[in-house]
């Protein structure tokens, strides 16, 4: 029997530039298939080809066995694929019902009949088991959790069959994460193939059947997953052995004075939270989606008001707002860097100054007259064309690079990083890592939020927990998975003081 | 560490993960009739609108009293209507083309033109009602089609785009007309005087026009998709939708309100004036009216009443203006203030800030 899906010797070019130089791939009904690659292996432009955004200049894509020709997306949803990108096509100002029926409002008497479209919606929820919200809920009151149900929900609604998941759960919550696999699984019973896309190899090796490996557009290798492990596939992925998936931790002379030190720090979701973080020291941050941490460090920094409490940059009290934080030497990297990090539209030299340009006189003067935005890009060994191509431009590993680029311009004493690696390719992961510890080692105080159990384990010199906007406790370099979560999703409320 | 051991914590994800306590599901709300009522109530952006012209009307009615005016009376009230009803319809209008991301500034030019379409091709014939009401639409239709087909296929921002048609409307009639031309039959006339009762026949034509776009708008496939334009064209082209088609049907909408507020002003001033519709400044003053009824100005969120409630405040300011014969320069200066901060109030309640994460 042929395939639910089969993609053969599919080549596409943009601008003369092949990047898919005759690329295969076959999913199964009933098979979650794993598509791993660095940035730029070309799954990302398969997978549009696939949903009919780009039309592959040769090749065939077979769906039962039957060659289809796809040159937007409506023909592919309509010949059963649904697919699922890492930022979601939802309306955020419509219901839940109205986003998953766009387009195809069921009408009676030529009137959209919006309580049939309710109950539809009503029932797709319920088969999937999705209880927390309605039909009428506004997507823009919704978790990105929920989101990503309305998302599939919406592809069922679609009778697909062969569903592609990008990235699905890079914005979720160890927890959320659970819940979505148990979703996956209950729709691979009911025979739906599904193309998982993700960089989190743990992941893939705990709900996929099969991967196939990407290299720069061309197909390295389909195995079971049984017949690999995380390093071979690695191997596979970047053509070389990654022995040192982490850089060493750092020693305990090269562990400083407090650089950051933060008392009592309350807003509407956090409380009383004090903390410390030294010079040469990466100290985790852990907790679930909820749980305040992204709020902990925008209050840090100087984001959100803070309803009391004091935070201190090497002894100085720090004033009220993000320029402060900067002037006080803080650098903080959002969680995303398209939205908070970056100017997209403008060229890599001028997000490199775009800091340092909003510095006042009197803090400019403490840092050299020139700076350099070559030897910038080279300390982060960022790979672009030129300094003038635009960050919109660039892979999500490089825009990462760019934004930390632009904090180093102003060598800060103290770095926050939010989820430093999320949506970055493997190769590139590595190479921040080995940039924060270099940072670290240079006597820079780093905050490292992460929803990244192994990047916590493997990188963090201590972890802190969150738990309800609150610290619930502190560990070890190297804690166990086990005990982080222990902490991070205990029942009981943390008592004041606990850490 | 290893690779090795990060694949071995890989396999024991699923057992940590069922064993660790998540935060219990909120229970579903099983929703009343009430409850969703309320819901619809507080989702829709028009339910503080309403609650702000209730504020601004009963404000005038103490301080007119207080000048020693009277307000709350028959004839003022509906004589606020009756001055509603031009600026409502093409309001209406521009609603359409507001939520769906679009602009429309050439209504005032389209208006002048429809009303010397409209008296030249009536000349005083009742007869030739019927001809001019088609001429006139039609007008309204091309005008529309002009103005998306512009938007959407030239990729020409709509702001310049309906300056451009309307300098080019502009241009035409200073060319062609000295002052006003043609005339209105008298029959024609009922639709700027006639009375059922104490209600104007004009209000009814407004009633009209705002029914109609409310059932588009929340009933039809149609108004579906524009919300969904919108609020993002790029999610709704992805889903289907046939967005260019969808944009210039919205503009047709409000070219053809533009038309029918011409002919009624025609109607109320007995012949066609290449002036009348920038000296009523309906260009801005619709797209005024629409932000004040709670449409966001990016399009995908709002709707038709809340455009109403906002012409109805501008109707209860003029109205005070006038009875307490403020001067027309620092009326102005109270619209616009107005106008500023009920903007800025919606944009606190909608609170579009960041979204809330880890």
């Amino acid at each position: 029997m042929a395939p639910l899906l089969e993609m053969r010797e599919i080549r596409k070019s943009f601008l003369g530039v092949e990047v898919l130089h005759g690329v295969g791939l076959d999913c199964n009904a009933g098979e979650i298939h794993a598509v791993v690659g660095e940035n730029g292996a070309g799954k990302s432009t398969l997978m549009k080809v696939l949903a009919g955004v780009h039309a592959p200049d040769s090749g065939e894509v077979l769906i039962e066995g039957r060659p289809v020709h796809f040159s937007h997306p409506v023909q592919a949803q309509a010949a059963g694929v649904a697919i699922i990108f890492q930022e979601f096509n939802l309306l955020p100002d419509r219901t839940v019902a109205e986003n998953v029926f766009v387009n195809r409002e069921p009408t009676r008497r030529g009137l959209v009949d919006i309580r049939a479209m309710e109950r539809r919606t009503e029932e797709l929820l319920e088969e999937v088991g999705e209880v927390t919200f309605g039909p009428r809920t506004l997507v823009r009151n919704l978790s990105t959790a929920q989101q990503q149900v309305v998302e599939i929900v919406k592809a069922l609604s679609l009778d697909a069959r062969i569903l592609v998941l990008d990235e699905p759960t890079a914005a979720l919550a160890e927890h959320e994460v659970e819940v979505l696999f148990t979703l996956l699984r209950r729709l691979r019973e009911r025979g739906l193939g599904m193309l998982y896309i993700s960089h989190r190899l743990r992941e893939i090796f705990s709900i996929c059947d099969r991967i196939t490996v990407l290299k720069d557009g061309e197909h390295v290798a389909t195995l079971p997953v049984g017949e690999v492990d995380t390093g071979k596939l690695i191997s596979l992925m970047v053509g070389r052995e990654l022995d040192g998936y982490f850089p060493p931790r750092g020693t305990p002379e090269e562990v400083g004075d407090v650089r950051m030190k933060a008392t009592g720090v309350t807003t509407a979701l956090l409380h009383d939270i004090s903390l410390e973080v030294r010079a040469g020291e990466i100290v985790g941050l852990a907790g679930l989606q909820g749980s305040g941490r992204t709020e902990l460090a925008r209050a840090l920094f100087g984001a959100d008001p803070k309803l009391s409490g004091t935070v201190e940059v090497d002894g100085k009290r720090v004033g009220r707002s993000p320029r402060a934080g900067i002037n006080a030497g803080m650098g903080f990297i959002t969680e995303d860097r398209k939205l908070e990090g970056l100017a997209l539209a403008q060229p890599i030299r001028d997000n490199t100054l775009l800091a340092l340009r909003s510095l006042g006189g009197k803090q400019r003067r403490r840092l050299p007259n020139t700076v350099s935005v070559q030897e910038l890009a080279r300390s982060v060994e960022l790979r672009a064309r030129s300094l003038e191509q635009e960050a919109r431009f660039l892979s999500g590993g490089n825009q990462q690079k760019v934004v930390l680029a632009k904090w180093l311009a102003v060598q800060p004493g103290v770095l926050i990083f939010d989820e430093p690696t999320r949506g970055v390719d493997v190769g590139a992961k590595a190479g921040i890592h080995d940039l924060m510890r270099g940072l670290a080692r240079e006597g820079v105080a780093i905050l490292m939020i992460s929803s990244e159990m192994p990047e916590l384990i493997g990188l963090a010199d201590r972890i802190l927990v969150m738990r309800g906007g609150r610290l619930a406790g502190e560990l070890p370099a190297g804690a166990a998975e086990t005990e982080i979560m222990a902490l991070a999703a205990a029942d009981e409320p943390v008592e004041a003081g606990a850490a | 560490m290893s690779v090795r051991e990060s694949q071995a914590e890989g396999t024991a994800v699923p057992q940590n993960g069922s064993a660790t306590k998540t935060p219990p599901p909120a229970p579903r709300r099983r929703t009343s009739a009430w409850a969703n009522t309320r819901t619809a109530l507080s989702n829709s952006p028009a339910t503080p609108v309403y609650g702000a012209l209730l504020g601004v009307f009963v404000l005038a009615w103490i301080i007119v009293t207080i000048d020693g005016g009277t307000f709350v009376t028959v004839d003022n009230i509906v004589g606020m209507l009756q001055r509603s009803v031009a600026l409502g319809i093409v309001s209406a209008g521009q609603t359409v083309v507001i939520l769906a991301g679009s602009l429309d500034l050439s209504v005032s030019y389209v208006i002048s033109l429809s009303s010397l379409l409209a008296a030249e091709t009536m000349e005083g014939q009742t007869s030739n009602m019927i001809p001019a009401i088609l001429a006139v639409l039609a007008l309204g239709v091309i005008v529309g089609l002009g103005n998306g087909l512009i938007i959407t296929k030239l990729r020409v921002n709509a702001f310049i785009a309906t300056l451009g048609t309307g300098l080019i409307i502009k241009g035409y009639m200073d060319d062609r007309y000295n002052g006003p031309a043609g005339s209105i039959p008298d029959t024609f006339e009922d639709l700027g005087y006639r009375r059922f009762g104490v209600i104007p026949l004009s209000v009814f034509l407004l009633l009209l026009v705002v029914v109609v776009i409310y059932l588009l708008l929340r009933y039809t496939r149609f108004g579906f998709r524009l919300y969904a334009v919108g609020g993002d064209e790029e999610v709704s082209r992805l889903s289907g939708v046939r967005t260019h088609r969808t944009i210039i049907a919205a503009h047709v909408v409000c070219s053809i309100c533009a038309v029918l507020t011409g002919l009624f002003l025609a109607s109320r001033l007995g012949s066609g004036t290449p002036t009348v519709g920038q000296e009523g400044g309906y260009d801005l003053e619709s797209i005024a009216a629409v932000v004040l009824g709670g449409t966001a100005l990016a399009g995908g969120r709002g709707g038709v009443l809340g455009t109403i409630g906002g012409v109805f405040i501008l109707a209860v300011l003029d109205n005070t203006f006038n009875q307490l014969e403020v001067n027309a320069f620092l009326k102005d200066v109270v619209r616009g203030f107005i106008i500023i901060a009920a903007v800025a109030v919606y944009a606190r309640r909608t609170g579009t800030g960041r979204r809330a994460t880890a």
